[in-house]
This record gives C-alpha cells, structure tokens and sequence, in this order.
C-alpha cells in the first residue's frame, strides 16, 4: 500500500498574526513554522496504516525550499521519503492541481490532507485533488480503516457522524480522533537527515485569486465586569443591553 | 450571467444557514443586477421549497434521483456545476457547512471557478471578498479574478434576510455517473434534540475549570434553557471529559455564535481562535488575570460553581 500524506507550513500556533507593507503581507519576523497540526494527524494515521511493512508513507508540499525543515520534520515522526514541490503556495486551486499532477504519474492507494490549514483554512486541497483526480473526497474525517481496497471512514456531521464505505482510490482531509499526534523520537530525527526529499518543479496553473489585503479584529470595548454575588444581573444585561437572548 | 445557491436539506427540511445563504445570494444577485436560482438535492416537499421565495429566489430546481437521497460530494459537486450551466450561472453559493466543506472545492474546480470559503461578507465592486484567516485572528480580503466564482458563506456572518418573491419549482433531472457514487454512506447518526454547534446562535463553554465530566450538568442545563449548543476546550475533549465534536478553538471546530458563554476557561490564544469572532462573549472564571477577559464583553470573576447556578436562577425567572 502506498499513502501520500499532504503536509502544509504553517506559523506556529502562538503566533501573533501582523501584516506588514500596508496590511498587504503576513508578517513573518520572528514567526516559527510548524506541520500543520491536521497534517500531523494524517500522518501520524498514515504512519499507523502502514505499520509491520504493509506499506509506505510519502510526504508532499507545495513551498519554496524555506519549508524544508517543516519536510524534515514530518520525515523525523515517520515518513519514508519526501516531495517538495518548488513553488510559493498560491490558492488552493494551485496547490492541489500541483499535488494531482504528482499523484497522476504516481500510483497512491490513498491520499490523505489535514482538515485545513490553520493559516487560511481553507478546507480544500483535499477536494480539490479529488476532483481533479476524479476519484472520491471525503473532507472532515474522523475515523478511518482500511482493509487494503476498501476504507471505512467516519466523518463528522452538524450534530452528529455519517459512516463511509469507499473502494478504490480516494482523497480524505483529517480531524482529531482520526489519530493521536506522534512525537518525533530520537531515532526518527537521526534517520530524517538521510531518507530522500526528492525536489520538482510545479506546472502551471492559472491565477483564480489574490490575498488583496489583511484585517485584524475590531478590537472589543473594556470588559463590563459584574460582581459575583450579583451574577444574575448577567440576564437581564444580555436581554436588554447585548439584546442576545 | 445568474446566481445560483445551493439549498443543503438535513431530513427533507433546511435549516437556518440556508435561509441565510439564500438571503446573501439575494443580495448580491441584486448587487450584479441579475436573477437568483435555487437547486436543491434529495427529497424536500414543495411546501418547503417555497420556503424559499421568502427570501429572494425566484427558481428552485429540484433532484430527487433515489441514488441522490444521501450526500455523496462528488455526485453532488456534479449536479451542481450542470445546475449552474443549465442557469448560465457565474455565481454559485453555498453554506460553510460540514458538507459545504467537501462540496465547493469540488464545485470550484468543475466550473474553473475561485472560491472563497468561509466569506463573511458580500463582495466589493471588484469582487473581493472579506473571509476568516488564521483562525480568526484576521481576515484576508480575497479577490477572485477569475470569470466563474464560488462562495461559501459561514454560519451566522450574514443573518437572514426576508426578500418575497414568486418561486417557480423546476424538476431537474440531470444524468448521474456511477463513478461519482463511489463512495458510499452507511449510516448517519444525528443526535436530534442537539443543536449543532457550528450553526448555534447561543454557544456555553466549558473548560478544565470545572474540574470533571461529572460536573456538566449546570453547562447542559444552561444551554437548554438558552436553546444553545454546548462547547468545551481542548484540554476537556483530551481529557474525554466531552466529545472531540464539542471541540473549539485553533484546532477545534471555529464558531461565530451571537453569543458565547465561556466557563472556566484561561482564554489560551489557541482557544480564543476559534472563538473570538462571537458577537458578545460573556466570560466566567474566578482568577481575575485570566487572559479571556481581556476579549470578553461581560465577566464575572467567581467561582463557577456558585456563579452558574444563580445565573440558572435568573434565566429560568426571566422565563417566568
Ligand atoms: C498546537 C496547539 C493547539 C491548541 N489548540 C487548542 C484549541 O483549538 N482549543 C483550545 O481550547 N485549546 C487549544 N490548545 C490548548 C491551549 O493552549 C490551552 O492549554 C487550553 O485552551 C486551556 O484550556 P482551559 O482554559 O480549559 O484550561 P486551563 O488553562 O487549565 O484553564 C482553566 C481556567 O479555569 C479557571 N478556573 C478554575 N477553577 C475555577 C472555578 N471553580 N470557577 C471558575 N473558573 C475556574 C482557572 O482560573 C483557569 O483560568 C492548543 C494548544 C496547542 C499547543
Ligand atoms: N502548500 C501545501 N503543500 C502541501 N499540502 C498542502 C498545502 N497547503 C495545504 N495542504 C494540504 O491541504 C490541507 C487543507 O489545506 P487548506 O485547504 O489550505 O485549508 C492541509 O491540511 C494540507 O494537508
């Protein structure tokens, strides 16, 4: 079996977002880059699927060669090799036509994406891939077998779950509970130095959108605080003053 | 050139996000001057469909094929993007919903469309679009320059918009391929006297401040009083205090309720997130540096245990 596990570059959780160049670029001084914590998931789901030498898990991004300790990392919780694809990130529409173009003249069971990243979250480079493989997608998974054709897969629903069967190939974007994140130990970091990063060069793909410019929040009014021994004057200041319920 | 939006059913009925969706496609069909058309998926009585001339679309076509009755996104994608041909639409909408999520990307694709997922606004004259980034801890202002566009619109950003108009029911029956039925639902388990949390209007909040599981009762029961979904933080659904589902933040689900409740909960950047973009957010936690009440519009520092019960009190007197 063989998973190619989509892995994105993202500023690190803490980060305190701030733009620069009049609100038109993210501002990345300082900022630390992680996996993106979905993609974490989907790899650590990847890595257990393929346990005791049933199959192989490869990594790919789309980034420029800045990305590649992030490539690195994933390599160190355990991918076998890595593809970097040597392109900036555009849209999702450029990233996942990069990724199927890959996966077109390369034979995956299954390719599996994190929910979304947590910098645009955009929840759709997976069914993106999907469509233009034109294989199935399932977005927002949490449970996922496999039983070397056909996977079981759950994914989350307003309110509640739908239970999937798929046969054949398919794309899945991953949330919590598809798989604990695993920690890179000291051995996987060793090895990571030495298993391939295989570097390509992207297609091209035409311009569907532009980041025009970035906002931060409104910042909120102070805090009206309410003394405890008097907590159920909250009520009558969320019907009358907030006028929420 | 039209709009077309996309009328997802749970159970033969639409919810709340799609009368939303419709009402923002609404306006801007008005917005581009042209007509708005509706397509709908699965079995929905008629009576139901011209619910949705109440705000502002004037065609609906229906698909009631039996091998369309569960979502399956790829055959759906598919009924959508001949829709919009059928429509000579430029403009598809749909809700940011769990199924929107795997829908419009397909969607987009098939048309050679942008898209903008999770907009919060109607476009600009140059069709830029203001959208949730970094969790909520910004927007980025998207222009899609493309020629055909897709926007999936979160819950409770726009609101619903009442807009009567004649509404014309079309049965569409466009061809199916059995490839795009490959995958294949199951089961569905939905907890039916829930509210879903990504669409509440009212969400309360727990966290590791209330101690354990076994102390939720007064959460559940000040979210049934307030007809409110119930919410935790990161650390409780590790914990399996609660439900993954129940999740919000960073690397939870990210909600944008009228009002949030949060209880017992520090305000970790991570959990604020997610949440930040809540219309009021009222904060209960009995350490008064806690960082959350630097975002939130009412606090009360106490302790939970004594705070939530009166509020309880209140609210159920309130009700009379
Ligand atoms: C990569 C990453 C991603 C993360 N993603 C998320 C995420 O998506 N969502 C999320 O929530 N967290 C996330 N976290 C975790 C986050 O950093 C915090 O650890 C977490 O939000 C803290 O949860 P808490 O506020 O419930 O617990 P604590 O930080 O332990 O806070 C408990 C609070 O309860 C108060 N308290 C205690 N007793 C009482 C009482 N009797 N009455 C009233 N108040 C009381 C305390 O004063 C305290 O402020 C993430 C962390 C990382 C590293
Ligand atoms: N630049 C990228 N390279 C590789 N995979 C990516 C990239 N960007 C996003 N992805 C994958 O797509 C998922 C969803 O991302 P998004 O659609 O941007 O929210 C991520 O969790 C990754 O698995």
């Amino acid at each position: 079996m063989k998973i190619l596990v989509c892995i994105s570059n993202v500023p690190d959780t803490t980060t305190k977002i701030t733009f620069t160049a009049d609100n038109t670029q993210f501002n990345t001084a300082g900022v630390q880059y992680i996996v993106n914590p979905y993609d974490e998931i989907a790899l650590s789901r990847a890595i257990e699927l393929c346990e005791g030498g049933k199959g192989t898990v490869t990594v790919v991004n789309v980034g420029e060669s800045s990305t590649e300790p992030t490539i690195r990392k994933a390599l160190a919780i355990g991918a076998d090799d890595a593809v970097r694809i040597n392109a900036a990130p555009r849209d999702a529409y450029f990233v996942a036509k990069q990724i199927a173009e890959y996966a077109k003249s390369n034979e995956f069971d299954m390719i599996l994406c994190g929910r979304e990243s947590i910098d645009y979250n955009g929840s759709q480079v997976a069914a993106m891939i999907g469509e233009f493989l034109d294989i199935p997608s399932v977005s927002i998974i949490k449970k996922l077998d496999y039983d070397g054709s056909t996977a079981t897969i759950e994914r989350e629903i307003e309110g509640g779950k739908e239970v999937l069967s798929v046969n054949g190939k398919f794309v899945a974007s991953c949330a919590e509970g598809t798989a604990e994140a695993k920690i890179p130990n000291m051995r996987g970091i060793m090895s990571a130095r030495t298993k391939p990063l295989q570097t390509i060069e992207a297609v091209n793909v035409p311009e569907m959108s532009k980041i025009s410019k970035f906002e931060t929040p409104a910042p909120r009014g102070s805090v009206k605080l309410i003394p405890a021994e008097s907590a159920e004057e909250l009520i009558g200041l969320l019907h009358t003053e907030a006028k929420v319920i | 050139m039209s709009v077309l939006v996309y009328v997802e059913q749970v159970e033969g009925k639409f919810k709340k996000s799609v009368f939303e969706a419709v009402s923002y496609a609404k306006a801007l069909a008005d917005q581009q001057g042209t007509s708005l058309s509706a397509i709908s998926i699965g079995n929905v009585a008629d009576s139901e469909l011209n619910e949705l001339g109440k705000y502002g679309a004037s065609k609906v076509l229906k698909v009631e094929a039996d091998q369309l009755k569960n979502f399956v996104n790829q055959a759906y994608a598919s009924v959508i993007a001949e829709a919009a041909k059928k429509e000579n639409a430029n403009i598809v909408v749909l809700s940011n919903s769990f199924s929107g999520k795997g829908l419009a990307p397909r969607v987009a694709v098939k048309l050679e469309a942008g898209l903008i997922d999770g907009a919060v606004e109607l476009p600009s004259s140059d069709f830029s679009v203001k959208k949730t980034a970094f969790s909520g801890k910004a927007f980025a202002i998207t222009t899609l320059t493309s020629a055909n566009k897709v926007i999936a619109l979160n819950p409770n950003a726009f609101g619903v918009k009442e807009n009567p108009t004649n509404i014309a029911i079309e049965a569409f029956s466009p061809e199916v391929k059995s490839s795009d039925l490959a995958a294949m639902v199951k089961e569905i388990v939905r907890a039916t006297n829930k509210v879903s949390l990504p669409d509440a209007e009212i969400v309360v909040s727990g966290g590791r401040g209330l101690k354990g599981p076994e102390n939720w009762g007064m959460v559940e029961e000040l979210a049934d009083l307030l007809g409110a979904a119930t919410a935790c933080s990161k650390p409780v659904s590790d914990a399996d205090w609660r439900p993954h589902s129940e999740h919000v933040g960073q690397t939870g689900i990210a909600i944008s309720p009228n009002l949030y409740i949060a209880i017992g909960i520090s305000g970790a950047i991570q959990h604020l997130a997610g949440v930040s973009s809540s219309k009021v957010i009222v904060v209960i936690n009995k350490d008064p540096e806690a960082p959350f009440f630097k975002v939130a519009d009412y606090g009360i520092v106490g302790d939970a245990f004594e705070v939530v019960p009166k509020i309880i009190a209140a609210l159920k007197a309130h009700k009379g």
